[in-house]
């Protein structure tokens, strides 16, 4: 898009970006901007309120434990599985390509409780036999880093294959043919061209895991200081009357949100794959 | 953002790769290793509703969708999402068509708040539209507990799709092949049906299924803003918690496949957008 040429403006112009900027003030911005006036309306008072109340922090904590080991697994499959749907032909994998965006349109209810026939402890499939060795999955963390990876699963492929395909396999090649092994190939050539994607997917992936709603409700059971995450925090304090609290801690959430979005749009440009 | 590219990428992954081998010894332990692990995850639980939705054979199946609480649930989503999607259709394009064509200051931001309620938790979302629309609305405009809320809570969660599978295609869309049409004395009106909206057709269907398989879906949001009441403002996954909560597995998994269905049509439509760009291009 090097030196595309902007049409002249016309009157149309200036009325459909008026549309475009009234439409998102109003359905985004705006009400995005009040929880920081909710939050900060009296001061850091909300704030303190709520990183006082053993519920909001030991939620938090849980929050975070959960995306971190979920994010991690993602990193791992989902480099895995770029790289086994770019680099390899099998048998399915036009099949296996579309699937790994199910994840993405299932709804997170449909989550919970697909998950809960599963790994529930007493009439799930997996379940007792899990529990049987002592494994709890439903109702407690596990189950939680389940539906977590689960929502977000697709985040990281979407970022890589595209990159991988670009940048084709002849460096790669040519690496091997010198002998490097494929750890060594991997490490050296394929993963620094792919640095950024993965860095992007993996923001992306964090904070879909923080806001994960539905499928941590049905699958950790939502009980106090125990499966309760962050947002279930927000959810059960607006409905008890605490709403400076709720509105302090999606405050913190919405924060997390923008500031990952921030970082991906300001990073995304410097990429450019092979310098073209 | 992850929905930017959706036809583009979607065609770069279904390009055969360049030089692809077959599997090698190790390559298959991890394709091994990433199926089972994807089948535990996803396929194996979702399979499960499949199967628990039949449990109680056609009737429970059949008595359960059209008992009318939740016939009404499904109606009601349905229709909100449907609407919601027209207005995506409109909107997205037109704020896609702005993104690429025009130019002011300030539109690195416009594409951050595009993607806010995409990254925004569900929730946070409910409780950022209840607090212009609900209740205590310093425009004293409340559309909490009515149906116009969930219309207003999708409008939101839905808004990026749209939008980021519309602006790369517009950004390879030559403005000349306008200007040439223009040139040659077409009216706008037939530069927009001729060129415009046949280049932009299979993009705007594109976001369109993934808006309305995420307006089917949607729960986080409605949660605090729609009062989820009864044969008015209770959606179809409302509907399943409730089922859930009551140990009712069979009921809940019989509106889940319902929306199921749905997420699987929107990916099968979306595959065969993909595969006629991708042959046209």
């Amino acid at each position: 898009m090097a030196s595309r040429r902007i049409p002249a403006k016309t009157a149309g112009t200036y009325v459909r970006r008026t549309i475009v900027l009234s439409y998102l003030f109003l359905l985004v911005v705006w009400p995005v901007g009040l929880i920081a006036q909710h939050t900060f309306g009296n001061g850091f008072g909300n704030l303190h309120t709520a990183l006082a109340d053993p519920a909001v922090t030991s939620a938090l904590r849980l929050t975070v434990y959960v995306a971190v080991w979920a994010v991690a697994i993602n990193t791992v499959f989902g480099v895995g599985v770029s790289l086994l749907l770019t680099r390899y032909d099998f048998p399915g994998r036009g099949i296996l390509s579309a699937l790994i965006d199910l994840p993405l349109s299932v709804s997170p209810v449909v989550v919970g409780l697909a998950l809960l026939l599963a790994y529930g402890g007493t009439n799930g499939f997996f379940g007792p036999a899990l529990n049987s060795i002592g494994f709890q999955v439903a109702f407690a963390t596990p189950g939680i880093i389940l539906a977590t990876a689960f929502v977000s699963l697709p985040l990281v492929i979407r970022e890589l294959v595209p990159v991988l395909t670009e940048i084709g396999t002849d460096q790669e090649q040519a690496a091997r043919s010198l002998g490097a092994g494929p750890w060594q190939t991997f490490r050296r050539i394929t993963l620094p061209s792919i640095r950024w994607a993965l860095v992007y997917g993996v923001v992306l992936s964090l904070a879909r895991s923080l806001g994960e709603f539905g499928a941590v409700k049905i699958v950790g059971g939502n009980i106090a200081q125990q499966s309760q995450t962050a947002t279930l925090v927000v959810e059960q304090k607006y409905q008890d009357f605490e709403q400076g609290t709720a509105y302090a801690t999606s405050f913190l959430l919405a924060l997390i949100a923008v500031a990952a979005l921030v970082v991906v749009t300001v990073l995304r440009p410097k990429e450019k794959p092979d310098g073209d | 953002m992850t929905t930017t590219t959706t036809l583009t990428a979607g065609a770069a992954r279904r390009r055969r790769p360049r030089s692809a081998t077959s599997l090698t010894r190790s390559s298959g332990l991890g394709l091994g290793i990433a199926l089972t692990w994807f089948s535990l995850l996803v396929l194996i639980p979702l399979g499960l509703i499949v199967i628990q939705s039949t449990d109680g054979g056609w009737h429970t199946f059949h008595d359960t969708i059209t008992s009318p609480q939740t016939a009404s649930a499904l109606r009601l989503t349905v229709l909100q999402s449907f609407y919601v999607t027209i207005a995506n259709v409109v909107f997205g394009t037109l704020i896609a068509w702005v993104l690429v064509r025009d130019e002011f200051p300030g539109k690195r931001l416009l594409e951050v708040i595009i993607d806010i309620p995409f990254a925004l938790p569900t929730i946070v979302a409910g409780l950022v539209l209840l607090s212009l629309y609900g209740p205590k609305s310093p425009i004293g405009l409340n559309v909490a507990n009515t149906e116009r809320s969930v219309f207003l809570a999708l409008l939101f969660v839905t808004l990026p799709f749209v939008v980021r599978t519309v602006e790369p295609v517009l950004i390879e869309l030559d403005p000349e092949v306008e200007e040439a049409a223009a040139s040659l004395g077409a009216s706008r009106f037939t530069i927009v049906r001729r060129i415009l909206l046949p280049a932009l057709a299979p993009a705007i269907t594109a976001g369109a299924a993934l808006a309305f398989a995420r307006g089917i879906s949607e729960y986080g949001s409605l949660v605090l803003l729609s009062g989820n009441l009864p044969n008015h403002t209770e959606v179809a996954s409302v509907r399943i918690l409730t089922y859930i909560e009551n140990g009712d597995k069979a009921g809940a998994a019989s509106v889940a496949v319902i929306l199921l269905a749905v997420a699987l049509a929107a990916i099968v439509l979306l595959q065969l957008l993909t595969r006629a760009v991708a042959k046209r291009g």
